[in-house]
């Protein structure tokens, strides 16, 4: 409160003109890079002044992991049990030996499992969605990637229970406990989510070594978050007459939580499943450079021999789970309570899609143990699209290379390779404090401190060149993302056909793992800088997109009304009405698409960017705890910085327009 | 629908009174009542950068009595009304339940007392989402215990009480607002509460449902007889059905009456604008109208406590004064057909008033 207030007065004060205060402004900042200049050291950060965090972080590490092997040891022991269970039954037949005495089980039969993944679908949302959900697992059985997707899916079927149990009770002790909350839940979820998935890798690798069980955990670290935040926040959003109503009605704490909070929480805390399942699925894939196994393995063998046609087909089938996965559990999410007009007792009665369920899986694995094409999918019938996307690459190359090749290159030398020259020469403490600046104008001396002191960060680990060099990256990916993806959202609102088109491929990209937006794009332009930048304008569009289009057409209908009143046309209307009420929203979109850039900018190391993402990569190689965590947090902090600047814009914005 | 008859208010101990109740919201709140001794003016407040959303107020609510709590919004109601039940607590000042000090009931004392004597109806009806219309009627048993065939044979009791029967398997979505206030109703019943908190019951619903719900609520009370302590922002509400009204005003209670004393005997202008677009011959009595007995003859004869509108008809088609007589029968004054003509005329402010 008061220090809107301060930071209100403080605005008026100096601006008095608004070409006074861009002189101010430029002026300012010509002064902080001519001191960066000055004084010495100011340009390039000197080599002997580099804080070695990445020793002492290595150094911590391997303390911990020689002194804690036996925790270690019991935990991956603990976690290994229902991660063998789920191998077991949905990849790989199980030996079960007592004494002399020894029985193959076999894994559960791809036909049962896709009659159950359908019944599942019928039980959410209906038909189509059991259409959907059986035509998706048929198309993985029939284009030969069942076994890798079910490794896959074992993974995330232990997965996600264990992140969802640990979200909702961290998220509980956060709605509880606003001291834990605002101290250490928020800054972490915050740094959680920004560090890249990479950086979570090497610390794993290290403690527990290349395995599916450090796969599992990585993938755990990296999906919980958003169901911790999902938990508060759906907590915090029940109404305070519930709440009050627990008490009137003499709940113990207990019983209020369980009985009345989390229940009527759970449209948030399915939203949150939801969001842990796609991430799951995600880091899985990418957990597969540290053992994961399944689909990821698939592309990332494929990618490394530049095998086109494999990498299609596994990237397809991760890309049809992901869609399956998705819409199952979002139909859970708004699933209605079914009206139970008479009690039904029997089992069969309550829940027939399950008993159905159940009997095709039961039944069908009985029948694999005498018909092998129910214990896996028979050679006979299936396809390969492999050879097919080999030729439509060769086809390509053979009558396109030239213009391709022509684009790639002019975009490079002309663009890309001056952009990076200039950004890599900037000097870090004329960047610091043009930053701090920036944080000042837009909020208060307090985010001035934080955005400076992180932005250091990069430099003093000697990491600055890296730093630029991601900057660069992902500020040009973001701008391209924008670029394109604000004027769609922008068509997307002035016209309902547009917007029906855009809609379902929108929500389709944001469902794709960001290992798959790779695949292609490293098969048209091979690898370098171009191709990550493609790929991650693909990955990065959508939140430009769809926070533009949300945003104009939530202009409240009187605003509308108000200016056609006073005689503006429809290009009046939208340029000078619309579009000033709807920034704020389209800036938020564009801090998102700014935050999915750097995350894919980052896994774009694989295919041979040179920047931070690469500092990660060679660490996990090397299982470099210390650098990996540095360079991982360099990475995270430029985020943060991203993200706090937007943010406190936004809210200035929104201050002086009044719908604070 | 207009009481006949004011509860006798002051016969026995009140069931839930306070005194000099505040709270005080804002950092250090209870620090600056401690230091205050329980009595800060406005102007202390605002200099400490504090709300006081309920300020010295101080009542008494009686067995069987329906008590109002009436005022604008943001006046204090519901914090007021959430001290009383200690759903927060208050800053400064006492509570008394059932003769006991609620405010030192310990977390496992509230909790039986709120199990056992306390029911509560709020404004947006506060029904759970993930539950049935029985199964959230049963919910107050449920937690307290009780096995789930005589929950379930409560909770149809009350379903049928508050009209609802055949819903019971419907979830409350499914419903109007009408009917969902009717289960909020139910579950607050379901423990039979001996004091019962209304938060704006009928607030969120259309003009027409809130008035049957009104007349539902007095159906109801005739029935149960419960200590009653509603609140709404509406005076015609209030009036028709209040025993006694407290209007607040900024936190504070700025008078408490039987609906005639309010109309009669307005503490301040703010009450006195309340009042002023009232019917007054549905709030009125007699002896209110009454003079000292002069004629020698009358048209008729009157109750003394009986409302004006209840006898309107009768003395204006008369000519002769109606004679006034109280509960034993005696002749305690008169009143002339032209002094109800001129409350129906809306010609006697003035006097009253004075
Ligand atoms: N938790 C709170 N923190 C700060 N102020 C509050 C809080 N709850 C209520 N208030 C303030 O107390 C005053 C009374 O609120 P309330 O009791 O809800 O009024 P009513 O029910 O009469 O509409 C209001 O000015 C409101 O803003
Ligand atoms: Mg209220």
């Amino acid at each position: 409160m008061s220090e809107a207030v301060l930071s209100d007065t403080r605005h008026t004060l100096p601006t008095a003109h608004p070409a006074g205060r861009i002189a101010l402004t430029l002026g300012l900042i010509v002064a902080a890079f001519g001191l960066a200049y000055l004084i010495p050291g100011g340009a390039d950060y000197p080599a002997h002044l580099v804080i070695p965090f990445a020793d002492w972080i290595s150094a911590f590490m391997n303390w911990v992991k020689s002194s804690f092997t036996w925790l270690t040891r019991s935990l991956v022991a603990v976690v290994n049990v229902p991660l063998q269970i789920a191998f077991a039954l949905l990849a790989k037949s199980y030996k079960l030996a007592v004494g002399e005495w020894s029985i193959m089980l076999p894994r559960l039969s791809w036909v049962g499992i896709c009659a159950a993944v359908a019944l599942l679908g019928h039980a959410l949302g209906g038909f189509r969605l059991a259409l959907l959900a059986g035509l998706g697992f048929l198309y993985i059985a029939l284009f030969r990637q069942w076994d890798s997707a079910m490794l896959t899916l074992a993974l995330i079927v232990v997965c996600v229970p264990i992140c969802v149990v640990t979200g909702l009770l961290v998220g509980i002790w956060g709605y509880l406990s606003p001291r834990a909350k605002q101290l250490v839940i928020m800054p972490a979820l915050d740094l959680m989510q920004t560090i890249p998935t990479f950086a979570y890798l090497i610390p794993v690798l290290l403690l527990f070594g290349t395995n599916p069980v450090s796969a599992l955990l990585a993938t755990g670290l990296f999906a919980t978050p958003p169901m911790v935040r999902a938990t508060i926040l759906g907590l915090e959003k029940v109404p305070s007459e519930i709440k009050d109503f627990a008490d009137m009605a003499g709940c113990t704490r207990r019983q209020k939580m369980w009985r009345v909070l989390v229940p009527a929480a759970k449209p948030s805390l399915m939203l949150g499943v939801n969001q842990v399942i796609m991430l799951s699925l995600n880091m899985v894939i990418i957990s597969s450079m540290i053992g994961a196994g399944g689909l990821g393995q698939d592309v990332l063998l494929a990618l490394r021999a530049l095998k086109v046609g494999p990498a299609m087909e596994a990237g397809l089938c991760i890309v049809v789970l992901a869609i399956v996965l998705d819409r199952l559990s979002q139909a859970a999410a708004v699933q209605r309570y079914e009206e139970q007009r008479e009690a039904k007792n029997s089992f069969l009665a309550r829940h027939p899609n399950l008993a159905l369920a159940l009997a095709a899986i039961v039944i069908t694995t009985l029948i694999s143990i005498a018909i092998p094409a129910f214990a896996s999918v028979p050679k006979a019938i299936t396809l390969t699209t492999g050879p097919m996307w080999k030729d439509a690459v060769d086809w390509i190359n053979l009558h396109f290379f030239d213009a391709i090749e022509a684009v790639r290159v002019t975009f490079l030398v002309y663009i890309l390779n001056p952009l990076r020259a200039f950004f890599e020469s900037l000097p870090w403490l004329g960047v610091v404090l043009t930053l701090a600046y920036a944080g000042y104008r837009l909020g208060t001396w307090r985010l001035a401190i934080v955005v400076a002191l992180l932005a250091s960060f990069c430099a003093v680990t000697g990491l600055w060149v890296q730093t630029m060099a991601t900057l660069y990256l992902c500020g040009a990916a973001s701008f391209i993302a924008a670029a394109l993806g604000i004027p769609i959202g922008m068509l997307a609102a002035r016209h309902d056909r547009v917007e029906k088109v855009v809609t379902p491929v929108i929500d389709t990209l944001q469902t794709i793992p960001m290992f798959c937006f790779i695949i292609p794009a490293v098969m048209l332009f091979r690898i370098g800088d171009f191709t990550a930048l493609i790929a991650t304008v693909a990955f990065a569009i959508v939140p430009a997109i769809r926070y533009t289009n949300h945003g104009l057409r939530q202009v409240p209908q009187e605003l509308n009304e108000a200016g056609i009143v006073s005689g503006c046309t429809r290009r009046q209307l939208f340029w000078r009405v619309q579009l000033p009420v709807a920034i704020p929203e389209i800036l938020l979109g564009i801090n998102q698409t700014i935050l999915l850039a750097l995350s894919m900018i980052i896994i774009c190391a694989m295919i041979g960017t040179r920047d931070l993402g690469q500092e990660v990569f060679k660490a996990l190689s090397k299982a470099d705890t210390g650098k990996g965590l540095v360079a991982g947090l360099a990475i995270a902090f430029i985020g943060i910085i991203a993200d706090r600047l937007i943010t406190a814009w936004v809210a200035r914005r929104k201050r002086k327009m009044g719908i604070a | 629908m207009t009481r006949a008859t004011p509860r006798a208010a002051d016969s026995s101990k009140p069931k839930l009174s306070c005194r000099n109740l505040w709270k005080v919201f804002g950092t250090g709140a209870d620090e600056f009542m401690r230091q205050h001794r329980g009595d800060a003016s406005s102007a202390d407040l605002a200099q400490a950068k504090l709300i006081g959303a309920v300020r010295r107020a101080s009542l008494d609510v009686h067995e069987g009595e329906i008590f109002i709590v009436m005022g604008l919004s943001g006046s204090g109601k519901s914090t007021l009304v959430r001290c009383l039940s200690r759903l927060i607590e208050p800053t400064y000042g006492d509570v008394v339940f059932d003769g006991r000090d609620l405010l030192k009931a310990s977390e496992a004392e509230l909790i039986e007392i709120r199990r056992h004597k306390m029911g509560m109806v709020f404004q947006h009806f506060a029904l759970l989402p993930h539950l049935t219309v029985i199964e959230n009627v049963a919910f107050p048993l449920a937690v307290q215990g009780v096995d789930k065939a005589k929950r379930l044979k409560r909770a149809r009791e009350m379903i049928d009480l508050v009209s609802l029967s055949g819903r019971e398997n419907h979830y409350p979505r499914e419903l109007s607002g009408g009917q969902q206030q009717r289960v909020g109703i139910a579950r607050s019943l379901a423990v039979a509460p001996e004091i019962w908190f209304l938060d704006e019951p009928f607030s969120a619903l259309d003009p027409l449902i809130r008035r049957e719900m009104q007349a539902e609520l007095m159906r109801l009370q005739e029935v149960l007889k419960k200590t009653i302590i509603f609140i709404t922002h509406d005076f015609d509400e209030a009036i028709r059905l209040a025993d006694r009204i407290a209007i607040m005003k900024d936190g504070e209670i700025i008078q408490i009456g039987t609906p005639e004393e309010l109309v009669t005997h307005p503490a301040t202008d703010y009450v006195a604008e309340f009042t002023r677009d009232v019917n007054r011959a549905k709030v009125l009595s007699a002896q209110s109208l009454m003079r000292p007995s002069g004629a020698a003859r009358h048209g008729g004869t009157v109750a003394a406590v009986a409302k004006v509108a209840s006898f309107a008809p009768e003395i204006v088609a008369s000519d002769l004064p109606f004679a006034v007589i109280d509960a034993a029968g005696r002749t305690v004054g008169e009143i002339s057909p032209k002094a109800v003509i001129d409350l129906l005329a809306g010609r006697d402010q003035a006097d009253l008033r004075a």
